[in-house]
């Protein structure tokens, strides 16, 4: 349901209102959850371009598999990590559309890398949103591949063991390095300052699109209080101490044509 | 239009390119590539969407996509391809979409081999990966069927929503044969369900998550009905020579088609015997096969495989008539003569006297 229109009372303007493109519903997110940031922020974009009616959202599997029911837009519900090769079906019928995929790190950076590289590869013109939170969170809490060394979930209950299972995959820069991903950036949603930050990529990820860039994809550093076990506030101070070091916020790829973009 | 010597999987692709079809993704894949190196020069010659996928799994959930957007989609593999693709059948079926895939088998299980087979049958007639549905089957035993039935499998999938399967083996894909191909069709308008964009209209949702148990019953139960709705009205079957028949011999595809040679060499010898070929593997043409049970006194079913559609077979005649089998396996494609052994010891066993 589209949000009715704000009418100020007494000739105040309206600087503050509920994007159409964000549906008026409450969600099914944990209290303290950035998905609802991240959502937010991804409606008042598509508000800001007047893509709503254009838009086509493919929802992964996750917390946020009912992202269908918070956006006013088309959408669809792929399997699990396939999202990115959904998305290219629909896009490649339906090439005046603006396609946007929305992932968690389960289903993009484990059983979907090969869909999400291969998306970039081809320079699929697609908006990727990629929701890292260190771990699985709809199942309850296992380990993902961007789980930080030595941080327990249930799946690695005595704390990651890099001599067993490895080191988390940083997808921005391993995405970056293909030719047909034109702007692949890391920003976070721990604080105002960096929340700012990451609706401009936004914009300027759908902006590659509109253009027909190529790929492009945000990576948002984001919490999960309840299955990290801390309060919502402590989750935010955790990303900024725990998780930027270790997945560095930055640009990784600009292509020059987006540069031009920008420029 | 004229007839012209075809390749059964250029032949398919063609048909399938003539009824419309928007867009195709797909893998290369022994015995079927073909199909898809056709759709790569002749879908952009005509403005179509194609694209080669990273594996089956990523075509199939290209084609989901494509699908959802409401436009005529495809894709075609064989037998390890087709297993990938389970997950992204039953998510295509789950979401009430309409959708064509092609198989041409090959022998198995596992690698196998490039041969013919009809090893899959159970795969791909009991449902769409996991969960309950039937989808349509259609099984051609000739180049001109392998063109007839794409186009059917698309008219089928579009007038019922639903999932259709055209099921050939490697022989069938890789065989020459004259046939006629069907003219262009125009390229259809999207339906109101499709995803658009939602511009001037509440938006559409395609998905397959039904959390609640009575949502997902009722969907459930949709396709149910449905699926009766399809057995009375889509079975269908050619048969010979089985009006005075004592044995009866059922087969499909390219075992059905050589089975009618042994069936002829067997009339030549004076043996009262027929055939009837399933062309909708689903639904199965049970009505008539339960109907021939009355008047018949054995049946010989032959395939490509250990014995699958044996099941179906033994199900519609109820116990009514004994029902042997002869199979070869691996991508063993059996020939006239070894039928017509197996045709003669079935009917040693119903009328001695009649063998000479």
């Amino acid at each position: 349901m589209i949000a009715p229109p704000v009418i100020s009372p007494n000739g105040m303007e309206v600087v503050y209102t509920r994007p159409q493109a964000l549906s008026s519903v409450d969600t099914h997110y944990c209290p303290g959850c950035t998905h609802g940031v991240a959502h937010r922020l991804l409606a008042e974009a598509l508000d800001e371009l007047g893509l709503r009616e254009r838009t086509i959202l493919v929802a992964p599997v996750g917390c946020s598999v009912f992202a269908y029911n918070y956006f006013e837009v088309d959408a669809c519900e792929a399997a699990h990590g396939r999202a990115p090769a959904m998305a290219t079906g629909v896009k490649r019928v339906n090439p005046e559309s603006v396609v946007v995929t929305y992932q968690g790190d389960g289903d993009l950076a484990a059983i979907g890398t090969a869909e999400i590289v291969h998306a970039a590869a081809r320079g699929e013109n697609i908006t990727t949103i990629f929701i890292n939170n260190a771990i699985y969170g709809m199942t309850g809490g296992q380990m993902a591949p961007t789980t930080l060394p030595g941080q327990r979930t249930t799946s690695s209950p005595d704390g990651r063991d890099v001599e067993l299972v490895g080191y988390p995959i940083r997808m921005s820069e391993m995405l970056a390095t293909l030719p047909g991903a034109a702007y692949v950036v890391r920003r976070s949603l721990h604080d105002v300052s960096n929340i700012r930050k990451a609706k401009k990529a936004i914009l300027t990820a759908l902006k590659v699109q509109l253009n027909g860039l190529g790929f492009s994809m945000v990576e948002l550093l984001s919490s999960c209080p309840t299955n990290w076990g801390v309060t919502p506030d402590r989750a935010l101070k955790w990303i900024e101490e725990n998780m930027v070091p270790y997945y560095p916020l930055g640009d990784y790829k600009i292509s020059d044509a987006v540069n031009e973009m920008k420029g | 239009m004229a007839r012209e010597m075809l390749k059964g999987n250029v032949a398919i692709a063609e048909a399938a390119l003539r009824a419309g079809l928007e867009a195709y993704f797909g893998y290369p894949i022994t015995p079927q590539t073909e199909l898809l190196e056709h759709l790569s020069r002749e879908m952009p010659r005509m403005g179509r969407v194609f694209l080669q996928a990273e594996s089956e799994v990523a075509a199939v959930n290209m084609v989901y996509g494509a699908a959802s957007a409401g436009v005529r989609v495809m894709s075609s593999s064989s037998s390890p391809g087709v297993s990938l693709m389970q997950e992204g059948l039953s998510y295509i079926a789950g979401s009430n979409l309409p959708c064509v895939l092609v198989d041409i088998m090959r022998g198995g299980p596992g690698l196998g081999n490039i041969l013919p087979s009809q090893g899959d049958y159970f795969q791909m007639t009991r449902s769409a990966g996991h969960g309950d549905y039937r989808p349509i089957v259609l099984a051609p035993a000739s180049v001109q069927e392998a063109i007839d039935f794409t186009v059917l499998a698309f008219d089928l999938a579009e007038k019922y929503r639903h999932l259709v399967y055209v099921l050939a083996d490697g022989q069938v894909g890789q065989m020459m044969e004259p046939a006629e191909l069907p003219p262009h069709q125009p390229i259809k308008e999207r339906p109101d369900w499709a995803l658009t964009g939602a511009k001037g209209r509440d938006k559409n949702i395609v998905s397959s998550i039904y959390l609640k148990a009575e949502e997902m019953e009722q969907y459930n139960i949709m396709i149910q009905e449905r699926l009766e709705v399809i057995k009375a009205s889509e079975q269908r079957w050619v048969e010979h020579e089985t009006e005075d028949a004592s044995l009866l011999v059922v087969g499909f595809g390219t075992a059905g088609r050589i089975a009618y040679s042994a069936v002829e060499a067997a009339r030549a010898k004076g043996l009262k015997v027929g055939l009837l070929r399933p062309q909708t593997l689903f639904p199965f043409p049970e009505d008539r096969l339960s109907e021939l049970a009355d008047s018949i006194q054995a049946v010989l079913v032959v395939e490509m495989n250990a014995g699958q559609m044996l099941e179906d077979v033994r199900l519609s005649v109820g116990g009514q008539v004994p029902v042997d089998f002869y199979g070869r396996m691996g991508g063993t494609v059996p020939m006239p003569d070894e039928i017509l052994d197996a045709i003669e010891r079935t009917y040693a066993k119903i009328s001695p006297r009649e063998i000479a």
